[in-house]
């Protein structure tokens, strides 16, 4: 249970530093927004699914 | 009109009054009992699973009978031929189900064979040990993805019809899908798979993102349907991508994962690299679809578990602070889950055709 608590705090830093560096990079580089969005997305939904899998390891 | 401010004031103060009363109320008088939350534990993880009847909800009636107001499905069993008879024969669990020579049971959401009167023998962990017959009854779940399907069946054909009819310019309901379609396919599709081979993939992932949508949306409605939550469905969801992705692979996708360093190393050389890297390739062809079922089916479960532990609120709170307590929180997370429905259907549809994209992959070789 423990395990998953830290697991869950892990996962919401990564997601968290994940939308921080895109919001950074799309106001560096407006233009990229699409791009930057998807990006963001994709990394962000890697990182959730690790989550996912601890939690149902509990 | 200084009458009238007073007589404003006194209403809001006992208004005041009125809304802290319930306060004091509760905490002398009703702690939360046991056994309403453990029954309302057994209710959401109820609509949780998979059901074979579609219920729309139930009540005691004043004799003390549970009364079920729905529709009553198939259920197919395979079990020495064909056994093809109605839900409402099992009656929720509470009656054995007789069927030609045949009895069957319901014991927490699963048919049993039994004998005539429908006992069921447990083990230590409190499991049946009942045989189970082979179960290809059309559920709650099934029955759901029907009604999507031939709805979508419908929509997208009358929409391609109306493109004919009008000479290229969307129509009618064809205006809100139009640009949905577009985006799939010119910001998912081609910037993943590449500008040659993106066509022979767009039937499968617009046929996936708004499947996956639609059930998304279909259980956010009072139907209480849990589709995509069900770990079944996004297993058969992922299967698919997964053997798209390994049966359209090329060439270089099996280098890739076979030989990955290529003519860049003698082949002694990367003899103790492959021992590591080939079994972690190897891993990765089936992490990836699996990481896709288990995020669709964890979203979809972990929203239904939280609107209806909202929902369930108004019944712990025993006054009438509890409902519009949970009406607003219920409320917002139903946003929420509508923004969610829609990502998790784009999310699956991105990552399906990031990895067509490798699979799809050639190098230039050198």
């Amino acid at each position: 249970m423990v395990g998953a608590g830290l697991v869950v705090i892990g996962v919401g830093m990564g997601i968290g530093r994940i939308g921080g560096s895109a919001m950074e990079a799309i106001g560096r580089q407006p233009d990229a927004y699409g791009k930057i969005q998807t990006a963001m997305l994709i990394a962000a939904a890697l990182v959730e699914g690790i989550g996912f899998a601890a939690l149902f390891a509990v | 009109m200084l009458s009238m401010q007073n007589k404003t004031n006194a209403n809001f103060i006992v208004l005041f009054a009125l809304f802290f009363t319930p306060f004091f109320l509760q905490a002398k008088d009703s702690e939360p009992s046991g056994d309403l939350k453990t029954e309302i534990k057994e209710y959401i993880s109820h609509h949780l699973e998979d059901a074979y009847d579609f219920s729309l909800f139930s009540y005691t009636n004043d004799a003390g009978e549970h009364i079920y107001v729905g529709v009553p499905l198939p259920v197919i069993l395979w079990d020495d031929g064909l056994q093809i008879f109605s839900s409402s024969k099992l009656h929720h669990g509470e009656e054995v189900a007789q069927v030609g020579s045949k009895y069957y049971k319901l014991d927490h959401g699963k048919i049993y064979k039994t004998d005539a009167s429908g006992t069921i023998n447990y083990d230590e962990s409190q499991h049946a040990t009942n045989l189970a017959p082979l179960d290809l009854s059309i559920t709650k779940g099934v029955a759901s993805m029907f009604l999507i399907a031939v709805l979508m069946f419908y929509l997208f054909t009358s929409l391609a019809k109306s493109y004919t009819k009008t000479g290229g310019v969307p129509a009618g309901i064809g205006r809100f899908f139009e640009p949905i379609v577009l985006y799939i396919r010119d910001d998912i599709a081609r910037p993943n798979i590449g500008e040659k081979k993106y066509g022979k993939y767009m039937n499968f992932l617009l046929t996936i993102f708004f499947f996956i949508w639609f059930l998304n949306l279909l259980g956010l409605t009072p139907l209480g349907v849990n589709v995509t939550g069900n770990i079944a469905v996004t297993f058969g969801l992922a299967l698919l991508t997964f053997l798209i992705t390994n049966l359209t692979g090329t060439k270089d996708y099996w280098l890739h994962i076979f030989d990955p360093l290529g003519e860049s190393m003698k082949w002694y050389a990367k003899i103790p690299l492959y021992i590591i890297l080939i079994p972690i390739e190897v891993l990765g062809i089936f992490i990836k679809p699996f990481s896709l079922l288990i995020r669709l089916y964890a979203n979809m479960q972990a929203g239904h578990i939280v609107l209806m532990s909202l929902i369930g609120l108004m019944f712990i709170f025993k006054s009438w602070l509890g409902s519009p307590l949970s009406f607003g929180l219920a409320f917002a997370i139903s946003i929420i889950e509508l923004l969610v429905a829609l990502l998790q259907a784009y999310i699956f549809t991105m990552l399906s055709a990031l990895y067509f994209g490798f699979a799809a992959e050639e190098h230039e070789h050198h």
